[in-house]
């Protein structure tokens, strides 16, 4: 079990920081979210293309660099930390996983050099309920949340056939897709409700695809736990330089146990985030066995875990925090999209009671 | 196979095949038998110096050793604090002559330590501690009270701090010895605890004289060599974390939910998988901590997080097991309370070592860097101040 970066990790870490600082600080993150743009198309080819960050986790036939699922997080935590608006998770991580698990050699041949190319935006329908229905290649029925579902360049999207749940393939420009961009509480993170009404589609590996959907989910679930422990530790590092700051009753607000003491269990929560992390996407490159377990477990953990930082940062902040001009709002907000991207914590902690054995 | 590995292989052999079937909390001279043989394998003090009867390894070695140990359980109880708490201490502060005739006793389990910091005034704010020490021609003279010093019926020797001037403020009046704990003028008295044991007692001191050349540290420097026994302390208890027994682990409470048929009830799954999310974020916690101490990194200030993260623990597991027992967890047949003893327990490990309001200003303080309290007692010499318990004066 590795628990803690080694030097390339932290190298490939600090460059991602410093080339968001430059590219996409927190003044850009507003205007492209206050502008309606899913993201700034600039910094994503800057990403995909200079950084090589879309392709990360692609092997190298498929145009990708080939590194593991433990770089992917590291680079997510950044993109967390900054609240880049990017299609990153959508593509890079849910359809790029989806399509390589799917086993279909010609679809990935196909999509993924231009995905790792960043060139190529997909995304990955997954209904939390009963999803579209399949007709051999023709799809019905609705998925009402899809990320960067407006926008994307390819949709995949998981529907249920004759043989079981599959994979399929929609081009943007489909008959019969209707695509609804939603209004999100995250102004960062778009999202789009997608409706198939006899929309012919391509199937991509075996009619039943369900283990390789399962095993995806587990891993987004990583990497959007290792996004949402770079949000948490940024909105710690802010608040306790805040806390340094400001002066209230003649000391500064951190010298106050009602704020120190907080502040020293998000500390704890931090630690113990960043450890579960660690752990998970130590699981997703080096031993899958324990993967379900460890996804489920960095969900249930990180999902509160960033939530209640984002809140108590906010609240420490006092009434600037509350006001719209301080990016305080920002992380509390992605801080519960994040909570509910992939399923309630509720969801996520029933997952693990079945893993665990609970049910049995 | 590395050598690393080798030696854990090594370790997990000799512990299985003499911990097997000791009882956590034997007698004493089986747990001072079990001492030595763990000593002469080669396995206590494997960080210390050869030259003071370690074995000069590194903490690669000792965390591989201790993982090893995980599921192990050993005797080792009455020598925690001399293991993780005073030897450190002498090792990096006392002299020469200390360290040669102290250390290697202590490693083989023939001399038992205690620490004798807490007073009945001075709990948290230790430096407001009243007993004293008095130059006395050839000697230092020791009078006053000690309180809740754990094993300390079974110590041998204490590491003891005193206030050795009472006109400086509290910080640098304070100086570290080491007193025989067999000395005429040391009294011991068990204390019962709230799980209806004796593990710790008081402790006086009358007229108990002890040689200047078991001062440890300087004179007045006692603070400094204080805070580097309570630095030990910290990593110590946080990190034995994972070896702890827990009766009230998710694996004991899962198996006892599924006994009772409990599982079915989606409320109970769920205090269990929260019981598990704390577990497993406090033991990669520790395990992560490990790996930075073998890549070179000292956790400092950070142990107090696992220290506050296992009393935390402790009482959650405690609260989850008497939902899953009901009425059974308080009411019980003889050998059946293995909830009430955790009920019993939990508090101890949120006051003892520092209370968890002392480990959140530790971290608040030394890992987030955040501004001191205003401290009132740092300039006012210690005969001026207020301490302990105070009667409120009228009008006051
Ligand atoms: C199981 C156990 C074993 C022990 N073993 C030993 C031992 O071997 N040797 C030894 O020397 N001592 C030992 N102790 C003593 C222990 O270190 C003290 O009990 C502890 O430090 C608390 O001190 P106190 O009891 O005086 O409480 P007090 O300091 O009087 O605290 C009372 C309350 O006030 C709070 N408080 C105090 N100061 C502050 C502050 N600055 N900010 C916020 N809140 C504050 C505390 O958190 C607590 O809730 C042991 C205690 C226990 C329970």
């Amino acid at each position: 079990m590795k628990l803690i970066l080694d030097a390339e990790q932290k190298e490939l870490a600090e460059s991602v920081r410093e080339f968001l600082a430059g590219t996409a600080p927190m003044a850009r993150v507003r205007e492209i979210a206050e502008s309606g743009e899913p993201y700034d198309g600039r910094v994503w080819e800057r990403m995909a293309g200079e950084l090589g960050l879309a392709g990360l986790a692609v092997p190298e036939e498929y145009g990708g660099s080939g590194a593991g699922h433990a770089e992917v997080a590291v680079v997510l935590e950044q993109l967390g930390a900054a609240l880049t608006p990017s299609p990153y998770f959508a593509s890079a991580v849910l359809a790029a996983n989806v399509l390589l698990l799917s086993g279909d050699e010609e679809a990935a041949k196909t999509y993924l050099p231009g995905i790792a190319a960043g060139t190529l935006v997909a995304t990955f329908a997954v209904p939390a309920g009963p999803g579209p229905v399949a007709r051999g290649e023709v799809l019905d029925g609705s998925v009402p949340h899809v990320l960067n579902g407006a926008d994307a360049g390819l949709i995949l999207v998981a529907a249920d056939g004759a043989g079981g749940r599959g994979l399929y393939a929609v081009e943007p420009g489909a008959p019969g897709l209707t695509r609804t961009p939603l209004t999100t509480l995250d102004l960062t993170r778009p999202e789009a409700r997608l409706e198939f009404a006899g929309t012919p589609a391509r199937r991509i590996g075996p009619a039943d695809a369900g283990e390789a959907i399962a095993r995806t989910l587990d891993l987004a679930a990583v990497a959007l736990a290792a996004e949402q422990l770079g949000g948490l530790r940024r909105c710690l590092d802010t608040i306790v330089e805040y806390a340094k700051l400001r002066v209230q009753f003649g000391r500064f607000v951190g010298s106050f146990q009602g704020v120190k003491h907080k502040l020293a269990d998000m500390h704890c929560t931090l630690e113990q985030a960043e450890s579960v992390v660690r752990y998970a996407a130590w699981a997703a490159d080096e031993s899958p066995g324990e993967l379900p377990v460890a996804a489920a477990l960095a969900q249930s953990y990180l999902g509160r875990a960033y939530f209640q930082v984002a809140k108590d940062h906010l609240l420490l902040h006092g009434g600037i925090g509350f006001t719209w001009e301080h990016d305080a709002h920002l992380y509390y907000k992605r801080a519960k999209g994040s909570q509910l991207l992939l399923g309630s914590p509720r969801s996520h902690r029933a997952d693990l009671a079945e893993r665990l054995g609970l049910l049995a | 196979m590395t050598d690393l590995d080798e030696y854990g292989r090594r370790a997990r052999a000799w512990l299985d095949a003499h911990a097997r079937d000791l009882p956590r909390e034997a007698d004493l001279q089986t747990a001072r038998a079990f001492m030595a043989e763990l000593y002469d394998a080669g396995y206590s003090g494997i960080t210390w110096p050869a030259e003071y009867g370690g074995q000069g390894l590194s903490a690669a070695e000792e965390r591989v050793f201790q993982e090893a140990a995980r599921d192990a359980t050993m005797p080792v109880g009455p020598f925690g604090i001399g293991l993780g708490m005073c030897g450190p201490t002498l090792l990096s502060i006392g002299t020469e002559e200390q360290k040669r005739r102290y250390v290697r006793p202590l490693l083989r389990g023939e001399e038992i330590w205690c620490q004798l910091f807490s007073e009945p005034g001075a709990g948290s704010d230790v430096a407001s501690l009243q007993t004293r020490a008095v130059r006395d021609g050839d000697a230092w003279v020791v009078n006053g009270q000690k309180v809740w010093t754990s094993v300390g019926r079974q110590a041998d020797f204490g590491l003891l701090i005193a206030r050795t001037d009472p006109d400086v403020p509290k910080h640098r009046g304070i100086t570290m010895f080491i007193v025989d704990m067999h000395d005429p003028g040391v009294t011991v008295r068990p204390l019962r605890d709230m799980t209806g044991q004796s593990h710790f007692n008081e402790i006086f001191f009358d007229d108990v004289r002890i040689a200047p050349d078991q001062v440890v540290g300087e004179v007045n420097g006692g603070w400094a060599a204080a805070v580097t026994t309570l630095l030990h302390e910290r990593v110590s208890i946080g990190m034995g974390a994972t070896r702890t027994e827990r009766p009230t682990s998710f694996a004991a409470m899962s198996e006892a939910a599924r006994s009772r048929g409990l599982l079915e009830d989606a409320a109970v799954r769920d205090q269990l998988v929260d019981l598990y999310v704390r577990e497993r974020a406090l033991d990669l916690f520790n395990a992560r901590l490990s790996q930075e101490v073998r890549a070179g990194i000292q956790p400092g200030a950070r142990g107090s997080v696992a220290k506050l993260l296992l009393a935390e623990l402790l009482m959650n597991g405690a609260d989850v097991a008497s939902e899953i027992l009901g009425p059974d967890a308080v009411a019980y047949e003889d050998g059946e309370g293995v909830v009430a003893r955790a009920l019993s327990f939990a508090p101890g490990m949120a006051l003892g070592g520092g209370t968890n309001e002392i480990m959140r200003n530790i971290i608040g303080d030394r890992v987030l860097g955040l501004p001191r309290e205003p401290q009132v007692d740092r300039t006012v010499p210690f005969r001026d101040l207020k301490v302990g318990t105070q009667v409120k004066e009228a009008g006051a």
